[in-house]
């Protein structure tokens, strides 16, 4: 089948797209953005957490065709051109990546986070990060960053 | 004027600085090359037909279904093997290919190459294979016994390693607990898939970019089971999703390798998370019997301890496994005498193998149980207990050992032991037990506080030749100096990358690093294991910048007309002591300097089959964990509030990737004693998923408070200790303790499950 949808700001037409393929698979094999992680394939991990129409969801429970004229937005898209989101200025800075493997999805969710909410408190740190595994840093690093950018947007 | 040390040179970003990653930058932009993210335009995807059987004699083959769907391209087995059809990394006992045996449920038995990974997973399963069902063999008890079939030719005993030190005291007015304690088996539960991207060449050989701890043993077990020189199996790293040991076996490498070479494309391929859970080893089940005699004063007398492990159907590392499980059974503690037996099997349980800790988090889990216990029958504090019998430099290991360099091991416990202790549980239902369930209000909440201690080794042990290798190239470019660092060293997530860049900027004055991707171009450097790279590549690394910086010491003196032992490298210049004056290095570079350079750790010796007595280790690493723990008795829920950690590293050499292997070494000891285990039945693995084994979140992860000394050692670069695995290490042990000291009973497996936390706390 063929799916239209926008993809960090560039219209894209793919065809041949199969029914079960998921927008995670659809990214990083036919769009070509592989920033957007396969680490468990069931929405356990947040490795490849994405917006969909400025929601953000684990691209691999979406259907592809379910993404039909929507626009996404992956972490390829975030920075502007050489310059990095504060968030993944943030994640440089404090020494919040290790393998790096979850920070792309990592970096997504803390982006709507601290779209949602300027000054998080640590409980609500930790609970909105709760969907995204990471096996390298035990998190605090990452607490570090979000606390980092969010000082910094405020 | 006050004369500067010849070195190490002040540079930004050198050692001890906290230097940011070089990959940083990449990983967030979600730019970075892990090897899932590999392609190639005429590439095709592999995959891998698996034993549903633990144990199952293979009757035939029949992949024509397969093979009649249009885009499928190949299926492979065993025959088609071109060379040795075995690999392991101690004893080759594994087919890359089953012959006429299965020996665990997951066993590849075929490979198949498709247009499309989807495809591929549908062709895979359409191969046939007729088995003709055995016995399995799942109880590590009964292999041992020798009641089961035999699995290997040698038998089911993969390792007996003796140690036996000292005479039993009399019986006399001794205090003696005895226990039992079982560890389950961990997943390494790294994100990035097992994957690769195999290419063939035009002279029939093979480049392959793959994610792996130790490209140079990946190589060698390739070209024999490719029947290849090795010259024409070339690996390049790719970007590594974590590894924590899970990478030192072969997992889809030789599989890519055979599909690419037989049809002349590259083969990509890469587990789903499922496939994961088969696709590499795990850390070994433990089953472990102890007895600990001691004075009614605490000091210990002897440890007699048995301990058993399930080795799985494969080697792998369990004969080194055991040997760590041995020799650290009895813990950082000064003990008389000790009579400890330690054996692995042979089952038809998924292999285990290495895992970050590497036999010393189990048995940690036994010794620091039994001092808890035995701290309660002489009525005394655990932390007493622990500080009367804790290892000292001089102190001698139950392996005969004498312990050279820093052990702090009484003042690492002293400093966890005097943090303050967090105050007590809030009433936000996030951070009480529970969690978001929100199944407490904090009424009748117990709160615990337990203690662990631990020790390893670091580096390669037993008389094995472990080196790295480094080349370092100084060339002028654009005005600029810049230095090259390329090793075959694998980053993992761990920061060797950065770490390398900080010490070529130290040892040469020279501001810009690059770190070449690692590749077999270059000569071994060893694992990423055994907590041993920044030590062991880390002084390859310096010791070919220090060829360098001799021959640019030379140039400079012949310029200078000086003698070059008055000379030093500083801010990209070479400077004279006597005279002031200073040439700078561009200069000095019309021509490149390159120089390669060996580096060995000082030998051990293998231990006494007999006695298990030897100087087998390098250096011992000790880490000291409390862990404060809030505990729903009625449901049997567990939120840890704390742990604190302290750990001696010789040198941080990059103080905030010390800590990010802290912080991660807590939370994968957290998951082991709450949450983590491979859960097998009858061989099957039944909860292959991240929905089903369970690894720390963010909910879970409590704040940490660290303790970070640095006790150089005398015979390591800048005196640095391996900083890997000690974080892991006791945390277990230490949150075990916590819930029982919460629920004041006793609890003698680990992970410690609600059902258990609940039936203590009525028990008691």
């Amino acid at each position: 089948m063929r799916v239209d949808l926008e993809v960090n700001g560039v219209r894209r037409s793919l065809d041949g797209v199969r029914e079960g393929e998921s927008l995670l698979h659809l990214l990083r094999e036919r769009v070509g953005l592989p920033g957007s992680k396969n680490a468990c394939e069931q929405g356990e991990c947040g490795s490849c957490t994405v917006y969909l129409d400025e929601t953000a969801v684990c691209a691999c429970l979406v259907a592809a065709g379910q993404a039909q004229d929507s626009r996404v937005v992956t972490v390829e898209g975030l920075a502007d051109g050489a310059e990095l989101h504060p968030v993944q200025r943030a994640f440089v800075e404090a020494g919040a990546v290790q393998c790096g493997f979850c920070t792309p999805g990592l970096v997504v969710t803390v982006h709507d986070l601290l779209a949602r909410t300027s000054d998080p408190g640590e409980a609500e740190i930790r609970e909105a990060l709760a969907g995204n595994l990471c096996r390298c840093t035990g998190y605090e690093k990452i607490f570090d960053a979000v606390r980092l950018a969010a000082g910094e947007a405020r | 004027m006050t004369v500067a040390p010849a070195r190490p040179v002040a540079v930004r970003d050198g050692v001890g600085d906290s230097a940011r990653r070089p990959d940083a930058v990449a990983k967030v932009r979600g730019e970075f090359a892990f090897s899932s993210d590999l392609g190639h335009d005429r590439m095709v995807w592999g995959a891998t037909v698996r034993s549903p059987h633990a144990h199952a004699r293979v009757l035939g083959v029949d992949a024509s279904a397969a093979l009649a769907l249009p885009g499928v391209h190949l299926v492979l087995t065993a025959g088609d093997v071109p060379g040795v059809n075995r690999y392991g990394l101690e004893r080759r006992d594994q087919p890359v290919l089953a012959e006429d045996l299965v020996r665990y449920i997951g066993e590849a038995v075929a490979v198949v190459a498709a247009d499309d990974p989807e495809l591929a997973r549908r062709a895979a399963a359409l191969v046939r294979v007729d088995y003709a069902e055995l016995p399995a063999l799942t109880d590590p008890e009964l292999a041992l016994s020798g009641g089961g079939p035999v699995l290997h030719e040698d038998g089911n005993l993969v390792r007996h390693l003796r140690i036996r030190r000292g005479a039993m005291p009399a019986a006399a007015d001794i205090v003696v607990v005895t226990g039992e304690y079982e560890v389950g088996m961990q997943d390494q539960a790294f994100l990035g898939p097992e994957s690769c991207l195999a290419v063939p060449d035009a002279d029939d050989g093979v480049d392959l970019y793959c994610s792996t701890q130790w490209l140079h043993v990946d190589q060698d077990q390739l070209a024999d089971c490719l029947g290849l020189p090795a010259e024409k199996v070339r690996l390049t790293l790719s970007g590594v999703g974590g590894a924590f040991g899970g990478r030192e076996d072969l997992s889809v490498q030789a599989h890519a390798c055979l599909l690419a070479l037989r049809l002349g494309r590259p083969v990509k391929m890469s587990y789903g998370r499922e496939e994961s859970f088969v696709g590499h080893v795990h850390r070994h089940p433990a089953r472990m019997r102890y007895e600990h005699g001691a004075t009614r004063d605490g000091r210990l007398l002897y440890v007699k301890a048995d301990i058993l492990l399930d080795g799985g159907a494969y080697a792998s590392t369990s004969a080194a496994v055991t040997g760590n499980a041995g020799c650290f059974a009895a813990g950082p503690y000064e003990v008389p005498a000790v009579e400890i037996d330690c054996r692995s099997v042979y089952t038809n349980n998924p292999p285990a193998g290495a895992m970050r800790g590497f036999g010393a988090v189990q048995v940690c889990f036994g010794h620091e149980s039994q001092m808890d216990r035995l701290a309660a029958a002489l009525g005394m504090d655990p932390v007493e207990l622990r500080l009367r019998n804790a290892v000292d430099t001089g102190s001698v290991m139950a392996t005969g050992q004498r312990v050279e360099g820093p052990a702090p091991v009484a003042e690492l416990l002293r400093r966890v032991a005097g943090k303050p202790l967090p105050p007590p549980p809030g009433t936000d239902p996030r951070l009480l037990p529970g969690g978001m369930s929100n199944s407490t209000r904090a009424e009748g909440l117990l709160r615990g506080v337990g203690y662990g201690l631990s020790v390893k080794n670091i580096c390669k042990s037993a008389g094995y030749d472990d080196f790295g290798t480094a080349r370092v190239r100084v060339l002028a470019r654009g005005g600029d100096v810049l230095a090259e660092v390329h090793t075959a060293a694998a980053e993992v997530g761990q920061g060797l990358v950065t770490v390398q860049a900080q010490i070529a900027r130290t040892e040469l004055g020279v501001e810009r690093v690059t770190i070449l991707p690692a590749d077999t171009a270059v000569g071994d450097a060893g694992t990423s294991s055994a907590s041993r790279q920044t030590w062991i590549s880390g002084g390859a690394v310096r010791a070919a910048c220090a060829a360098v910086r001799a021959r640019l010491l030379e140039r400079a003196a012949e310029v200078l007309g000086e003698g070059a032992e008055a000379l030093r490298l500083e801010s990209g210049q070479a400077v004279s002591e006597l005279s002031g004056r200073a040439v700078p290095l561009v200069e000095l570079l019309v021509t490149e300097i390159e120089e390669t350079a060996v580096f060995r750790h000082r030998d051990t010796q293998p231990l006494d089959p007999e006695t298990g007595q030897g100087d087998a280790h390098v250096a011992y690493a000790f880490a000291a964990h409390r862990a404060v723990v809030d505990v729903d008795p009625e449901l049997g829920s567990v939120r840890v509030v704390e742990i604190a950690c302290a750990q001696d590293v010789g040198k941080a050499i990059n103080p905030a990737a010390v800590e990010g292997q802290m912080h991660g070494g807590i939370a994968q000891g957290l998951g082991l004693a709450l949450m983590e285990e491979v859960k097998v039945r009858d061989g099957r693995i039944l909860n292959p998923s991240f929905t089903d084994y369970l690894i720390p979140t963010t909910m879970d992860m409590p704040p940490t408070v660290l303790d970070i000394l640095e006790l150089p050692r005398a015979d390591s670069p800048y005196g640095l200790t391996g900083v890997g695995e000690p974080p892991l290490l006791s945390a277990p042990a230490a949150v075990a303790a916590a819930i029982r000291d919460a629920v004041g009973a006793a609890l003698d497996r680990i992970p410690v499950t609600p059902e258990a936390v609940a039936a203590a706390a009525v028990g008691r």
